[in-house]
Order: C-alpha cells, then structure tokens, then sequence
C-alpha cells in the first residue's frame, strides 16, 4: 500500500476554511457566515474539550463609555490605551491597539447577540468589574453559546480533526490537508482563517529557548496548542512578530496536571510568607508589589530555580486570608517536620526561616497598601507584608512554572490578514486570537485582553475572508 | 471530612469549585459554598439541598469529566440529595426506605388500593362498587365522609409532624458548624419567592438541561404546572372541608363551584406537569444521573400523576358504573401519598426550601462559627 496522495483523498470544498476552535476561531466562523459564506470549522479537539485555552477564560475586556447592569462604570478608550502601554511598556503595533481598542467597544453588544451572557464580578476580582465583562458559568459556557449561534447559522464542525498541512504558494492559500476520525483529507477553500492558537503546549519548541528547563514546565490549558500551524505559516513566509523566547509564566501548584489545569491551579499566597528552592533559599522579594501586579512574574523565578520547583512557606496567620486553590497545602505542627515531608533539609529550612524572621520589621500589616512591614538587613528584601513565620502549623504550596501563552505570532494588518516577509498582505490567509496576540501584546498582560484581541480579530478575519470569497 | 463516599466526593468537587468561582453567577449553590473555607458533612447535605439539579454547571465546568477533575456536582449532589432523606429521616428507623424507595411506594401504593377495594366490597351492598349512585350521594355512597376524615386525617397529621422532626434534623446539621442567625421573616419571605419561581431551575438565566448540551428544558414548566395544580388540588380539598364543616354544604358539588372548578384546573395541571416531569427524567443525560436516585424520583412523579388522573377519572365518569372502582383507585393512591409523604421524594421540597431560607439568612447576616468547646 502507499500512502495515499492528495490527488486520491476524498476532497472537500468550502468558502472558508477556520482551523481552530477557540473564541478566534468561533468569532470568525459566525462572522463569515453572517456574509453569506460557507464555513468549515476543523478543530483538534474532541467537543468535550473544544475551545482550547479559552475553555479556561473568564471575562474579556472591553471599552465603553457607560457602565450597564454588570460593568460598574465608563471604561474610556484612552484610559484602556494607557493600561495597554503600562503593560507592554510600548511593545505594541500602535495602529492595531488603537483598533482593538476601538472595535472592543462592539463586543458586548456582538457577544451577548451570538447568545453570551455575562454575570457580576467574581468574588475577589471585583477590582476588574468595571473593566472587564464576566462570562456566567465562564469561557466554556461562552463557547457552547458560540458553538450553538454557529450551528444554527449552518457552519459545519470537524471535531478531532486536526490540520496537518497547508499548501501555500507564494502568499496564496490553496489547500489544506486534515486528519479526522475518517483518516486524511484535503479541503479548498477560497479563505483561510488561522485561529489555532500559540505553542505552548509544544515542550520540544519551548526547550528551544528555554532547554531541559521546559520540561517540568506545566501548560495551564490545552495539550492541542502545539503550534503547529504557526509553524507552518512562518516556513511559508509569513513574518513573525513577537519575542519567540517569551511567555506567559506563572507560578502554579506543582501538583497540578500537566495540561489543562487552568484557573484553580493557581495560588495567591505569595505575600503571605516567603518563597524557597530546593536547597531552601529564598530567591526574590515576594513583597515586591501588590499580586495583581506581580504574580506573573513568578513562573520566570521558579524556572530559574534549580530542578524548576519553589515552596510557599508560611503560617498559621496566613490561612483563610486568599483565594482556595485546587489542593490542599502540605501543613505540619513544626517547620522541621514541614521540611521532611517536603524532602527539604529541616536545618536548612530552619536557618533561612530564622535568618528571614530576625530581619523582620514590625509594622501595621495590611494588604491594602503597601504597608511597612517589611525586612531590614537580608537579600533579596521583604518589601511589604513581611510577618514572621513563627505560629504553628506551619504550611507551603510546592511551585512550578504554568505557562499560560507564547508571545511568537504571525505579523498580521488592520483587516487580520497576515503580512508576507517584507510587508505584503497576503492575498487570502488571515489569522486571529492567540497566533497573532504579539501585534497587539508584545510583553506583558493585561488580564482579560486575550479575549478582547481573540473576538476583534476573529471578526476582522472573518469578515474579511468572506469579502476575498464575494469577489 | 468525615462523611459517606459521596459526601466526600462532593466536598473534594466543591473544593475546586471554591477556587474557581466562574459558576458563581448559575445558582444559589456557589455563592453559597463560596462563603466558607471548609466544609463538614451538614454543608454538604445543605448544598445538596439548595442545588435545583438544572444541570448548568456540568456543561460549563472546563473540569467536567473526562477531565481528571472530575467535577460533576449536578450527579454527585442529586446522590447526596437522595441520601440525606434517610439521614434526616423521622423516626431514623424508616430510612431505610430511601434506599428502595420505588418498590417501597409501589407496594404500600398497592396495598393500598387493595384495601380500599376489599374494605368498599366488604362494607356495602354486594355489587354496591359496581353500579352506578347518583346525586345527591355520590360517592360518600361507598364511603361515608366520616370515614375517609377518620382514616386520612391521622395519617395526614402524623406525616406532617414526621416530616417537622426531619426538617429539624435536616437545619441541625447544616447549622452545626457554622450558624446562620438574624431577622429571619425577610429571608422566609425571600425563600417563598425563590421556590416560589424557581428561580433557581434556570441556569442563571440561561436556562437549563436536560438530554443534551441546548439550554431549552422544560422542567421548570414542567414542575410549576405540578407544583400549583398540587396546591389547586390541595386547596380544592381545603375549600371542600370548609363548605362541609363551615357550612353543611355536602359534596358532590357542581361543576361550576369553586371546589370542583379548582380541583379540575389543579388534576390537569397536575397530569401535564407530572407526565413532563416522567418523560423529561427519561430523556436525561445519562452522565447527570445518579442511579440510585431514579427509583425514588419516578416513584413520586407516578403517585402524584395517578392521583390526578384517577381524580380527573373520578370528575368524568362519577355518574356511571365505573365510579366505584375509580374512587378505590383515587382513594387508594391519595391514601399511599400522604403515607409515604415522609419518606419519599416530597421531602425534597421542604429540604430545598429550608435550604433556600438558610441561604436568604446566611446572605443577609453572614455566617457564624460554632465555638466548640
Ligand atoms: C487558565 C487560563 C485562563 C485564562 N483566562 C483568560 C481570561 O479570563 N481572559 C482572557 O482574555 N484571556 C484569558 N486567558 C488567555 C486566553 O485563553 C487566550 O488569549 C484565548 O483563549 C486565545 O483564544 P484563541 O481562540 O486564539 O485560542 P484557543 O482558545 O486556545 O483555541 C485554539 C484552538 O486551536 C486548536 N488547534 C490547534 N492546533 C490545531 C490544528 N493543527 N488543527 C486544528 N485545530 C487546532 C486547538 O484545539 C484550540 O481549540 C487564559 C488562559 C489560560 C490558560
């Protein structure tokens, strides 16, 4: 037998073809299809786990100039403008921002007419409600009402069905090969979308720039987001943007599973106790800055500890006092006995927490503000909320890097198309959420602006490939 | 926390609920978990009791399986549901009748028709069931009024006093840790308008599930058609007592007054929610089901549709010969139902509304920690 050809596999034909199934994907896919074209969504993952990372989403951020029955107050266009260079200290396509941020001003209205509610603020996050629009029942209960609008509007789904191959030929999409539950197969289509998200989930890519380091790295959602399709749209010419050395880290329970542990595996305990490595030294001031502003910092530091691993240390006075997360912290009645159920060495352990506790500073503790409490004499500091670590039991949460997203993207224009080494737009592939966030987020993160650049851009994309198929 | 299996279950499931909060906005169950840090067993059985099974939470949870979280409260909660009945149960002897509840109920529901059919023959004329009685006697023609008030009335009181002391039982337990305590009228008031309404059975606003992932069951009809054709019945009833006793006005009644016109509105209503209710349990999604609930459930659906139906028999057919077979059957199912009310799925509704009041009181005052000694 030989391998089949794509002259002898089955062929389909659609207007446009959207690889990918997340919030990109899915705005593009309706918008198409409100223009008349025919859609073909391929998604790699089985409809339990359709939607990639934005399963795991949240709330979206968007512009507006009145607060309504869930946004707390007028989030302004300028004001949206200055958080996004406060973050990427200005590593943003200028033209693309001040689009996104316009458009973003559409999304409620878009969302909430494909069948998208929105609720209140979560508890402890009432800091983003004016903001930030909350998805009720979160990213995968947006999707199903995505995924149910698309239906009924007669675009097709391909689950577990990945594509393997474009065939791309001077800038100009001509075919896509697909693996599905029925084997190969070649799909024309007259438009591209790309919404398949970053690379993340590649660990093989990520030692690329990060070495052996990477594989005790977590990946906060999906398995499918292997960027393979980026990969595939850079070798055929398609200019990168983005620092490809970058991602998203945060520290997360080193318990959690590799994929798709998502929100819960998160901890917000940092300023509440200090933060070692395995030969028990601490490595950063943990009361640097309030979390908000600091806790994506820390998937950084751990993996430039040895093995990638960290504990949070801290005390009795500390419980109660954040957010739950997924597992219980490791407690015990004596910081020695901590240390052997850790496997840490307990004089070690008891030295540095001495070293630490003798340097604090008493002061008004009180997470509010930057209080004084603080250490005087060691390094690195305490900044703030420093308390000695001294009412038993005592209790830490083991650490390790959980990577939200890569920066790497392909360059795309103010209509997504993706733009050709040297400028040139492409005539027909255009790309939209994760693949292309770099354009718009260069560095840094601005909670709830995946969404908004995923929605804005897979609108773009989508009206834009069913304009290319009408002509 | 100590508990039975599924407890346990539930209480690891609302653990990571705790840390994600994204269903915050669904129902009553999350804000209400979201109040504590730990849970002990009462917890647990409160959330049961407050979760309306609308299935919501299931299809939005990025955790559900075959993610190895697992996390599917609307199966493990109806499980603890089912099991707290027979822990709250009064007199704790009779819990075992949770656990096969539908047998239980089929058989007493049988026996009891029986009785009624042996005693009519026994006690009347011979062939007196089988013919037709006209006004002005109807059916107290077979059964006098006062012997239907001296076998339902005591049967009647000691359910409800049995259900009381499970009630009891049930708001021990949830308040055994942590006390809901304040003006509680208003939260009362709040609770009758949340079950009421059902404000709960509605995905937060989206809607609920049922046999797939579309947000378009329609349980909440469903139960509000059973729920007041049930009050229309039982107040049909009430008024009857009262044009009896009040006013010497002795049924048969006619078709246009009020105990008739209510009865009827409430057995159709009665009929349509309960055959919704049957049919839409089985149609459900086999991953929310908990199978050791079904019987119960179907047990409770089927008692109420045959009182209806066998009521709505009666108002048809009560001038012909076919009448005295009828009011054994109607007889014999009413009489099964407020025997079995105790110990069946009709507790569920003053558990949910016990929970719904501590619910109402927890989110006005707060929440209150024991001091153990
Ligand atoms: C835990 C967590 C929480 C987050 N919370 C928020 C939040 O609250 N707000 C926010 O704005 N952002 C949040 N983000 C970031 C957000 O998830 C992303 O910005 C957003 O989901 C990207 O959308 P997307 O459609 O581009 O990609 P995704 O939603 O990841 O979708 C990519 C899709 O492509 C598919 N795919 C990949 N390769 C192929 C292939 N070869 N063939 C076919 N299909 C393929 C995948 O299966 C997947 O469905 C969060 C991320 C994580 C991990």
């Amino acid at each position: 037998m030989t391998a089949p050809t794509d002259q002898n596999l089955a062929d389909l034909s659609v207007d446009v073809l959207v690889i990918g199934g997340g919030n990109a994907a899915l705005c593009a896919a309706i918008e198409a299809r409100r223009q008349g074209a025919s859609v073909l969504v391929v998604e790699a993952a089985s409809k339990v786990y359709r939607g990639g990372n934005t399963r795991h989403t949240r709330n979206l951020r968007c512009a507006h100039d009145a607060g309504n029955e869930i946004l707390t107050g007028p989030y302004p266009e300028d004001e949206f403008w200055d958080d996004l260079m406060r973050v990427t200290g200005g590593e943003t396509d200028p033209e693309l921002a001040r689009l996104t941020i316009a458009q973003s001003k559409e999304l409620w209205d878009w969302m909430t007419g494909a069948g998208v509610r929105f609720q209140q603020p979560l508890g402890g996050t009432l800091n983003l409600g004016r903001t930030n629009a909350f998805f009720l029942g979160g990213g995968r209960a947006m999707l199903n009402a995505l995924y149910d609008s698309a239906e009924k509007m007669g675009v097709a789904f391909r689950y577990d069905t990945a594509a393997t191959a474009l065939d791309i030929e001077d800038g100009f999409f001509k075919t896509a090969r697909i693996q599905g539950p029925d084997g190969p197969q070649v799909v024309r289509a007259r438009a591209l979308v790309t919404a398949a998200g970053g690379f993340e989930a590649n660990i093989e890519w990520l030692t690329e720039y990060w070495g052996e380091r990477a594989r005790n790295f977590l990946i906060r959602g999906t398995p499918n987001n292997r960027g393979t399709i980026l990969r595939m749209l850079l070798d055929a010419g398609v200019e990168p943007v983005g620092d490809p050395t970058q991602c998203h880290a945060v520290a997360i329970d080193a318990r959690s599973p590799q994929f798709d542990g998502g929100i819960v595996t998160r901890l917000d305990c940092i300023i509440f106790g200090v933060v070692i490595n395995n030969r028990c030294e601490r490595f950063y001031d943990e009361g640097e800055d309030f979390w908000p502003k600091r806790y994506a910092i820390w998937g950084r530091l751990v993996a430039d500890q040895p093995d990638q691993i960290a504990w949070i240390v801290f005390d009795e006075k500390a419980v109660g006092r954040f957010m739950p997360s997924v597992y219980p912290a490791i407690s015990a009645p004596s910081l020695a006995e901590l240390a052997e159920k850790l496997g840490l060495d307990p004089s070690a352990l008891a030295a540095e927490i001495g070293r630490f506790n003798a340097a604090v500073v008493d002061g008004d503790f009180n997470t509010e503000i930057h209080d004084d409490c603080r250490t005087e004499g060691i390094s690195p500091p305490k900044s703030h909320w420093a308390r000695r670590i001294d009412s038993a039991p005592f209790h830490a949460y083991p650490v390790r890097p959980g990577i939200t997203f890569t920066y790497l993207g392909t360059r795309v224009n103010h209509e997504a198309r993706v733009l050709m080494q040297g400028g040139r737009p492409s005539a027909n592939i255009y790309a939209a959420g994760e693949i292309m966030a770099g354009n718009v987020l260069g560095r840094g993160y601005l909670a709830g602006i995946g969404m908004t650049i995923g929605a804005v851009f897979g609108r773009l994309a989508g009206k834009g490939a069913a304009r290319h198929v009408g002509n | 926390m100590s508990g039975t299996e599924l407890q346990q279950d539930a209480e690891r499931q609302i653990t990571i609920c705790n840390a994600c909060r994204y269903c915050e906005g669904i129902c009553a169950v999350f804000p209400a978990l979201q109040m504590q840090r730990s849970f002990v067993a009462g917890d647990i059985d409160y959330f049961a009791n407050l979760c309306h099974d609308c299935g919501a939470c299931y299809h939005d949870c990025q955790f559900s399986p075959p993610h190895e979280f697992a996390i599917n409260l609307p199966k493990t909660l109806a499980g603890v549901r089912q099991e707290s009945y027979g822990r709250y149960a009064w007199p704790s002897a009779l819990a075992p009748v949770f656990e096969k509840n539908g047998l239980v109920i089929a058989v007493i529901a049988a026996l009891s028709v029986t009785g009624f059919l042996a005693g009519m023959i026994a006690w009347n004329a011979p062939g007196a069931l089988f013919s037709a009685h006209q006004s002005p006697q109807g059916f107290y023609a077979l059964m006098s009024h006062d012997a239907m008030v001296g076998l339902f009335g005591p049967v009647f009181v000691f359910s409800i006093f049995a259900m009381l002391m499970g009630l009891r039982n049930f708001w021990r337990d949830a308040n055994a840790v942590r006390m809901v305590a304040g003006p509680a009228p208003a939260s009362l008031w709040q609770a009758v308008r949340d079950a009421g309404s059902l404000r709960y059975l509605d995905g937060g606003g989206a809607g609920c599930f049922n046999e797939d992932d579309k947000p378009e069951d329609k349980r909440r009809l469903y139960h509000h058609l059973t729920f007041y054709g049930f009050l229309l019945c039982f107040a049909a009833t009430s008024v009857g007592t009262i044009y009896h006793y009040g006013f010497g006005r002795v049924a048969p009644y006619a078709w246009w007054d009020v105990p008739q016109l209510l009865g009827t509105l409430g057995g159709l209503m009665l009929a349509a929610g309960t055959g919704g209710l049957m049919a839409a349990k089985k149609r459900r999604l086999p991953d929310l089901v908990d199978e050791g609930t079904k019987g119960m459930a179907m047990a409770f659906l089927l008692m109420l549709h045959l009182t209806a139906v066998t009521g709505l028999g009666l108002h048809i057919l009560g001038g012909t010969a076919a009448m005295g077979l009828l009011l054994a059957l109607h007889l014999g199912v009413v009489f099964a139902l407020f025997l079995t009310m105790p110990y069946g799925k009709f507790v569920h509704g003053l558990y949910r509304f016990a929970a719904l009041v501590r619910f109402a009181m927890a989110k006005r005052t707060g929440l209150k920690t024991r001091v153990v000694a």
